[in-house]
Formats: C-alpha cells, structure tokens, sequence
C-alpha cells in the first residue's frame, strides 16, 4: 500500500469527467468516489462509456475536462482486452512490467502473481498458446504487480469459466478486505448485485445512479423478478 | 527503455520466419539491384553472314593494302559473332530471338568500297545490312544504338586510313618518292627537288632574260605550295575526326560502378530492415494492447519511440555491415575505414528508424504498417536513384527536394562517402540527424492518437 492512501479521504475521485471523441460525447460530466476497501461495479450497455471511464481513470486516456484525484502509477488497470506480448512466456510477461513498475523484488512479485492466479505450471507457456481465459489471468496478473490501493478491472470475468469466475471473486474480495479500492465493470449484473458494495449505472455518457444494489431495485420498484430484471427496467423507464 | 529492448529482441527472436523474411528480401532486393547498377547488358550475340568472297579480301590504293577483316574486328570488338552461312538462316536465328540482330556483308562491299576510296566513279556506296527482332523496343534501342556506335567506328576508320593514303600521297607531291600504280612503279620528283632544280638552273640564267622571269614565277609558286602543303597531315588529319571528344569529369563520382553499386546495395537492406522494423515493432505494441499499459507512467512516448529506433537501426545496421563484409569477399573494400561504415550505416539506420516510427504510429497496425513501409520506401529510393539529366530540369529539381525529406538519398551518400571515399560523409551525416529530428517530431505527433 502507497503512502498516498490516506486514512479517511477517498481512494479514488472523479471530479465531473468528460470525455469527447469528435463530436461524441463519450461522457458527459461523471462524478463518484470509491473509498478504502470499497468495491464498485459499472453497469450499462454497450457503448456506454465504461471502458473509456476506467482507461481516463487509470491515466490511458485524458478527460477533455474534469479531474481525476489519483496518479495513474497508484492504480492498478487491468484492461478489456489482455495487454501484454502474445511472443513472451507468462513469467516473462509478468518479469517485464514488474521490472517496469519498478517493484522493488520483481521475481519474488512475479512468483507469488504466478501463484495467486494458479498460473505456475504454465509460467514457461507463451502467451500465444494460451486459451483465452488463461490470457486473462495473465492480464489482471499484470495489472496487480505494484500491489496497488486502487484496481480497476475491465469486464475481468468475461472469458472465464465459473470455477475461475470463482476464484476472481474471491481474489478481488480478499484485495477489497485488505483496503484496496477494486472498481469493475461488467455485462453480468448479478455478478454486480453479488460482489459490489455499490453500482454506478451508465448510460450515452450519463451516470444515472449510483448506490446499493438493492437501493436500484427499490428505485423502480419491488414488481422486478431479480436484479437483471430491475436493471432493464430503470435503464427503459430512463428512456435506454 | 533496456527492458523494453530485450523484450523486442526475445520477441524477434521467437520470429525466425518474420526476421529471415526481414533479411532474405532486402538482400535478395540488394543483389539484384546492385546486379542490375554493376554490370551493363553482356555483349549481344549478332549473327554475321560475310557473302566476301574468300579471296577477295583486300583492298588496294595507292600501294597500300588494306584488309577488311581488320574493320571486321573492330566491329565485332563489342558483339559475340554468330557465323551463319545464309541470309535465310540469319532470318531465323533473328526471329528465333537466339541472336539480337544480323549483320549481312555483301559480296561486292570490298569493290565497292575500292571504288569510293579511288575517287573513280560515283557508284553505290558500300552497304552492309542489319537485321534485328524490333517486338522488345528496348532491345531494339539497344541494338540499333550499338550497330550505330560500331558503324561510325568503322566509318572513322576507313576515313582515317583514307585521309593517311591522301597524305601520303600529297607527301609524294612534296618531297617526291616512289609511287606504284596498276603495277608499275614511277619515281616522282617532288616540289622540294623541282624547285632545287629550278633554282639551280635560275643561277646560271642571266639577268634580264625572259626565261629568268618565268622560272621565278615558278619557283616562287614551288615555296609557296611546299609552305602549304606541309600542312596537309594536320588539315587531312581534321577532316577525318572533324570533332575530336576529350572527356572530362566536371563533377560528380569517380568511383567504379561495382563499389557504387554496393552503396546502393548496402543502403536498400538497411532501409528496408530498418523500416521494417520500426514500424512494424512499434505498431505492435498497439496490436498487443501493451501500448496503453506501457505509457501509463511506465514509459514515456518519447522513449517508447526511441527504443524501436535504436532497436531497427542496430539490428539493421548489423545487417548491412555484414552484408558489406560479405561484399568485400567479391568486391574490393577498404577495411581500414570501417569505422566510417559503422557512422555511415548508424546514422543512416537512426534516420530510417525514426521514418519507420512514424509510419508505424501513422499506420497503427502491423500489417498496414508493412505496406506502407514498402509501399513509401521503394519509391523514395528508386526517385533518389534519378540520374540528372534522365528526365526534365523542374521534374529532376523535385525529385531533389523529395528525396532530401527521406532518409535514402543521404543515407546513400553517406554509405557511398564511407565506403568509396567519394567525400561529403559530414554534410550527409548532418542531413541524417536532420532527417532523423524531423521524422521523430512526426511519429510523435502521429503517436497522438495511437492507443
Ligand atoms: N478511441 C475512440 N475513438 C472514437 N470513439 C470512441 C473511442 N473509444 C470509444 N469511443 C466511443 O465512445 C463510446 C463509449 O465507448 P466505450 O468503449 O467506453 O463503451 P463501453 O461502455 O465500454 O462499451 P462495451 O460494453 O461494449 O465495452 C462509444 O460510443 C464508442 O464508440
Ligand atoms: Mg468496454
């Protein structure tokens, strides 16, 4: 944990970020903050804007206007798609961003990542040859190698089975009870429902709500099956 | 940035198909190029069908004998004869394409010629026919331009036998000697000795007499023609080379073409790698994802783009200095001034480098960014390779200032001034560092927009 993790202030504040590609308005003015140990989910369609909230919150992107509270370097970003190199082996993935991360013992790190993602009988497997899933786990290896106090994860289950599903859930909860503030996003809202302490629905830029996930399904009302239902419900009475 | 560059390196490594393809084909393109610059076409195959007849070989004027065989070496100084015995066959072999051209000497070329040497009728000129393949204009240009340059040969050197018998004979008029005609020979008496005689005889002629009046006149006639006539090698000597070619190198290179080729050569791999490369490693980390993660505080663009610079301009600088290497075994190169091949294929290779990052920012992609590395390279080299001259003033004058905003052109000269001594590596070398600002400047602005 970075000596910026201050006791009682957010871990993370977005400050009326905006963000235009041309004349599309990719965001229009989101505000939130996520506390210590806080996790967050992002929901909402396609195009909604949720990939380009977390590249400007993990410094990938500028916002064409507002702020963001902390320096990218803090924060973790695990993105959508994997970014690390198809032609080096996993342990040599991980061994090249630790040492670019500047951890201080990059072998010890890249040891316990190969650990904690059950990826260590496949440390000499290039990339290339892995499945998908597995190039996942690689990917938010990557994004959590400076053991940072904010981890921001980009549809992180979205190519895994249930049993890795699993396993993330309880990885991200073990981070979030150690005082890391995870902010994800996610196309299965009862995953949301299920891990996140809050949700912030997203839609053409807007944030529409932000809280509990039972406070959104008391906002359109006890008639909804589950959670799923409800969320469709208040994006269409939204006009989404 | 040295992580980054032992990355790109495993990265190569673990391509053997990409890098062999990255030094088979520039190679491949550098021979053949260089082939191409180093040697002029082989001597064309002509057929030749001589209707002398055998016997009938020499020709005589004046005493003197002059063989014709001796033109027809001349003539075939340039060319691989081909005898053929018939104008049909000589047809053939010409439509058959398994000679360039035919040569057809007629029977009557030797009396024909004694005939126009001895001024003694105005009947044809002597002619010798060409026959040639016209469906390839190049290879017809090619022959035509040779027989033409043969012909005029020939043409000067009958001329300059002429105007030395003509001498000759007019030094016969001069100073007298023997003179053979049909046959018989006559003993000439000469000005000089006729004017001698004139005057010894003008001595023992008294004052007064009209005889003595005459003789003068003769006499003084004699001085005048033996003045001029003295004259008559140089004047003859003019009008059988009326234009005489004393070549000069006003500027430009003098080294042989072979080492030129090499240049050019050397220069093409190490363009093509470089761009390649550069281009190709940058977009990438696009491909890869890896960009976005790389530049969020990890590593700045800047140094980004340096590392894939100094990564395409080593690996293709190793490339091209060993291909030299490889050269020197056929070609002779000075190895004392590797060192100056080593500044010349560096810099070079930093300013290609920075070209191909920018066209692998601008391009974004790793197969787009090929082509386009193909696509823009080939032409700025083959434009650089414009001899002035080759085409028109304004046309040549932009092909100048295209080729002074791309690396080629000076990463030639450079390589040139390294490897043949030609001068100019400091100007060439300033150019380079140029070039490799201004293209820096470009893919940075071009990163803009990359992730
Ligand atoms: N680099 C870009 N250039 C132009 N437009 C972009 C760019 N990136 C995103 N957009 C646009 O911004 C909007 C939001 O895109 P974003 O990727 O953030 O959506 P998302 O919520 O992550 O969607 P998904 O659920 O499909 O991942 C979309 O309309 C998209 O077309
Ligand atoms: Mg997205």
């Amino acid at each position: 944990m970075s000596a910026a993790a201050t006791e009682d202030g957010p871990a993370l504040q977005a400050r009326a970020v905006t963000r235009r590609f041309g004349d599309r308005e990719a965001l229009r003015g989101v505000s939130f903050a996520a506390a210590r140990g806080e996790t967050l989910a992002i929901i909402g369609p396609n195009g909604a804007g949720k990939t380009t909230l977390l590249s400007i919150l993990g410094g990938v992107l500028a916002p064409t206007s507002g702020e963001v509270s902390r320096d990218p370097r803090d924060v973790g970003w695990v993105p959508q798609q994997p970014a690390v190199y198809g032609k080096l082996t996993v342990a040599e993935n991980l061994r090249l961003f630790a040492r670019l991360e500047k951890v201080a013992d990059p072998d010890a790190v890249v040891a316990r990542m190969l650990e904690q993602t059950g990826l260590a009988d496949r440390a000499g497997d290039e990339l290339g040859t892995l499945s998908g899933g597995n190039r996942q786990r690689v990917n938010i290896a990557a994004g959590l190698l400076a053991d940072p106090d904010v981890l921001l994860l980009d549809e992180p289950s979205s190519s895994l089975d249930p049993r890795q599903r699993a396993r993330l859930w309880e990885f991200v909860g073990a981070l979030a009870r150690a005082g890391t503030a995870v902010v994800f996003t996610t196309h299965n809202v009862a995953e949301a429902e299920r891990f996140a302490d809050r949700v912030l629905v997203l839609a053409d830029g807007e944030l529409l709500f932000t809280g509990t996930p039972a406070a959104l399904h008391d906002a359109v009302g006890s008639q909804q099956a589950d959670f799923e239902a409800a969320f469709v419900a208040f994006l269409r009475a939204r006009g989404h | 940035m040295r992580f980054l560059l032992a990355k790109d390196l495993r990265i190569l490594r673990r391509s053997p198909l990409l890098v062999s393809l990255l030094v088979i084909y520039p190679l491949l393109i550098a021979v053949l190029v260089g082939l191409a610059l180093s040697k002029g076409p082989d001597k064309p195959r002509v057929a030749i069908l001589n209707e002398l007849p055998v016997t009938g070989g020499t020709i005589t004027f004046g005493g003197t004998k002059v063989d014709p065989a001796d033109y027809g070496r001349r003539l075939f100084a340039s060319i691989v004869p081909v005898t053929v015995h018939s104008r049909a066959e000589a047809e053939r072999r010409v439509r058959d394409g398994d000679v360039l051209a035919a040569i057809i000497v007629p029977a009557d070329l030797v009396q024909r010629l004694q005939r126009t040497i001895t001024l003694s009728g105005t009947g044809p000129k002597p002619t010798v026919e060409v026959l040639y393949n016209a469906e390839d204009p190049v290879k017809q240009q090619f022959v035509q331009s040779t027989i033409d340059a043969r012909v005029a040969d020939l043409n000067k050197a009958v001329s300059t036998k002429l105007t030395q018998v003509a001498a000759g004979y007019l030094n016969i008029l001069l100073s007298g000697g023997k003179f053979s005609l049909l046959g018989s020979d006559f003993d000439i008496l000469g000005l000089k000795r006729s004017k001698a005689l004139v005057d010894s005889v003008l001595t023992r002629t008294p004052r007064g007499s009209p005889d003595r009046e005459a003789l003068q006149r003769v006499s003084a006639f004699a001085q005048l023609a033996i003045s001029n006539l003295g004259l008559s090698d140089v004047v003859l000597g003019s009008l059988a080379t009326p234009v005489k070619v004393d070549q000069q190198i006003v500027r430009g290179r003098r080294t042989p073409l072979d080492t030129y080729a090499v240049a050019v050569a050397v220069t093409l791999s190490l363009m093509l790698v470089c761009v390649l490369l550069a281009s190709g490693m940058l977009a990438l980390e696009r491909e890869e994802h890896a960009f976005a993660r790389l530049v969020r505080g990890l590593v700045s663009r800047e140094a980004l783009l340096a590392e894939k610079v100094v990564l395409a301009a080593g690996c293709a600088a190793t490339t091209a200095l060993l291909m030299t290497a490889g050269i020197s075994a056929f070609v002779s190169l000075d190895w004392g001034r590797f060192p100056l091949w080593v500044a010349a294929l560096g810099a070079g290779g930093l300013a290609f480098g920075a070209l191909g990052v920018a066209i692998g920012a601008l391009a974004r992609e790793v197969r787009a960014a090929s082509l386009l590395a193909i696509l823009l390279a080939l032409p700025i080299a083959f434009l650089a390779l414009v001899p002035s001259g080759a085409v028109a003033t304004g046309l040549y004058d932009a092909i100048r200032v295209i080729s002074a905003l791309f690396p080629f052109r000076p990463a030639l000269d450079a390589a040139d001034a390294a490897l043949n001594d030609t001068g100019g590596l400091g100007t060439a070398l300033a150019h380079l560092a140029a070039l490799l600002v201004g293209w820096a400047i470009v893919a940075r602005v071009a990163l803009q927009r990359f992730s």
